[in-house]
């Protein structure tokens, strides 16, 4: 019984960080977005800055109309954007908060998380298809490119961790973090975290829904709930995508002075704010300029960083 | 590694997952080749594949259950459904999706699994062993991998590295034989670079062959800042791709 009731407690705990994180996430890119441009953002909603604002929204969309276009494939347009954010929720179920504090601990935690994750592009790639309009297709079919070429740096980055972790597990990736690996696993730091946001399709890498050439891309058709759902899935992979940089690379749950999740929190809340100043300062990267980041400049960069790991590896044993 | 046999019923709930999840590989396996649809056929592929490594997962196999994940549903499948979107991708029905060789089609997959059955009963009918967490783990996976199986395994990354040559020999237009280089362009190449590469076709396969990288080395240093500012207007306050800002207003 008291297990049976640990695991429900755990999931609880985790949907609700799963629903609160990203609207949290959400208001700060309002707010540290508006005062990059000097404006205010939202002030209104809820009294306080506007915090209610995206709670305000979310009303909104429930509210709106659910159109499906006529000529739409409409039991796959319909399920692209459970596709598309279900695998966000499923990764934090393995992500670990602080010593204890995680959903479960998978042996090979960190090849779990990089499967799953790659499923949600699935979801895009579906709505981009199912819409029967041409910007989507556009859409999906960069988002297909994208994925193909970004994963590889990905999963190479994070396997130089699991290299000098000696373990696939996330918890023991952490538990085996010193301070030294922040200088030793850089490169692979910021590889992974540059990957990452490219298959979030966040800003630089927004091709796949650039609004002012395809009109958001796979999202064009549409509107509503759906669409609110899509949002989350962003939102959501920024969280996901932070979280798994904070434990892989930056140590988790370690810090002196605050309790270890507090130390998460604020590693993640850091690397979400990177990811929404990185949107506001630099330009869309076009297509032939994202392919070659990827594949001439990530790819022996996470090669290097490999086989640095390797050779530091060797010489401590 | 083998063990007594075991009373086959009543089933375990592990055999029961088991069973139950073959089941749904076979269906989503068959609609994948009947249905009319060609990208539903690709999807159903992710199913077929899912319910694989749930198979995967059931027989401790975790690790290998990820890995098919990782590479057919994240990789396989993706780049399936990039080539069909690439050529031709129509929704609903296509009426020539048709094989004229359908009794031919039944005949060999029955055959093959024929075999397949009759080389694991013959094999392994009598092989047992208890299904124990931990076996399929990435330790000891990888240990038997590189220990035992380390020639197995090296021979066939040369082969991979061969189809991996390959591939960038039949993409590369600049490497290639005479035939080829008057082709399009392969996917590594700058689309700037594709205009003269047609228009000098006629000049023979050497100008060509010659003049792709110099104009891809031409282009580029001018291409990147402009194009960097040229990539349009972005995170404009009311234009914002994230839709949040967009619809909030």
């Amino acid at each position: 019984m008291s297990e049976v009731l640990d695991v429900a407690v755990r999931l609880v705990v985790i949907v609700v960080v799963f629903l609160a994180l990203p609207l949290i996430v959400g208001q700060m890119e309002h707010k540290a977005m508006a005062h990059m441009q000097s404006r205010l953002g939202p002030m209104y909603a809820g009294g306080f800055h506007g915090w209610a604002q995206l709670i305000a929204d979310g009303v909104k969309f429930i509210q709106k109309e659910d159109v499906i276009p006529a000529a739409a494939d409409r039991r796959i347009f319909a399920i692209a954007p459970a596709v598309a954010l279900v695998p966000y929720l499923v990764v934090m179920i393995v992500i670990p908060i602080g010593p204890g504090l995680y959903g479960v601990d998978l042996d090979a935690g960190l090849f779990f998380v990089l499967a799953v994750m790659g499923v949600g592009v699935l979801g895009a790639i579906m709505a981009g298809w199912a819409s029967a309009n041409k910007y989507s297709v556009l859409g999906g079919m960069r988002a297909a490119a994208q994925l193909v070429s970004y994963e590889l740096p990905l999963v190479l980055a994070a396997s130089s961790v699991a290299m000098a972790a000696g373990t696939l597990s996330l918890r023991g990736i952490v538990e085996q973090w010193q301070w030294w690996w922040l200088p030793w696993q850089a490169i692979g730091g910021v590889v992974f975290f540059v990957a990452g946001l490219a298959e979030l399709r966040r800003p630089p890498f927004d091709m796949p829904i650039a609004e002012s050439e395809i009109i958001m891309g796979p999202m064009t058709e549409y509107t509503g709930i759906r669409f609110a759902l899509f949002m989350l899935a962003e939102y959501a992979g920024i969280v996901v995508m932070s979280a798994l940089t904070t434990v892989l690379f930056l140590g988790g749950w370690h810090g002196p002075l605050l309790p270890g999740p507090v130390w998460t929190l604020l590693k993640v809340l850091a690397l979400a704010f990177v990811v929404i100043w990185v949107r506001v300062s630099y330009p869309r990267l076009r297509e032939d300029q994202l392919q070659k980041l990827a594949w001439v400049g990530l790819v022996p960069l996470a090669l290097l960083q490999l086989t640095l790991t390797g050779v530091v590896k060797i010489i401590t044993a | 590694m083998t063990s007594q046999v075991p009373d086959l019923w009543p089933p375990t709930a592990q055999e029961v997952v088991f069973l139950l999840l073959g089941a749904v590989a076979l269906g989503s396996a068959l609609l994948v080749v009947t249905t009319k649809q060609l990208v539903h056929a690709a999807l159903w592929l992710v199913v077929c594949f899912g319910a694989l490594a749930g198979g995967y997962l059931v027989l401790t196999a975790e690790f290998v259950a990820w890995v098919q994940v990782l590479i057919y549903v994240g990789a396989i499948v993706v780049l399936l459904l990039f080539g069909i979107m690439l050529t031709r991708a129509p929704i609903g029905r296509s009426a020539d999706l048709d094989s004229g060789n359908r009794v031919a089609a039944v005949l060999v997959a029955l055959a093959t699994a024929a075999v397949l059955v009759t080389v694991v009963v013959q094999g392994f009918a009598t092989a047992y062993t208890p299904l124990e967490p931990g076996r399929g783990a990435a330790a000891s996976l990888g240990s038997s991998i590189f220990r035992s199986w380390v020639l197995p395994f090296e021979a066939l990354s040369v082969l991979l590295l061969a189809a991996l040559i390959g591939a960038i020999v039949l993409s590369r237009t600049d490497i290639g034989g005479a035939s080829r280089a008057t082709g399009l362009p392969g996917p590594d190449a700058a689309p700037g670079a594709s205009a003269p590469t047609a228009g000098d076709s006629e000049g023979g396969p050497e100008r060509v062959s010659r003049s792709t990288p110099v104009t891809r080395a031409d282009r580029e240093p001018g291409t990147t800042p402009e194009s960097g500012s040229g990539g349009g207007p972005r995170s404009d306050p009311e234009t914002g791709s994230d839709g949040v800002s967009r619809n909030g207003g």
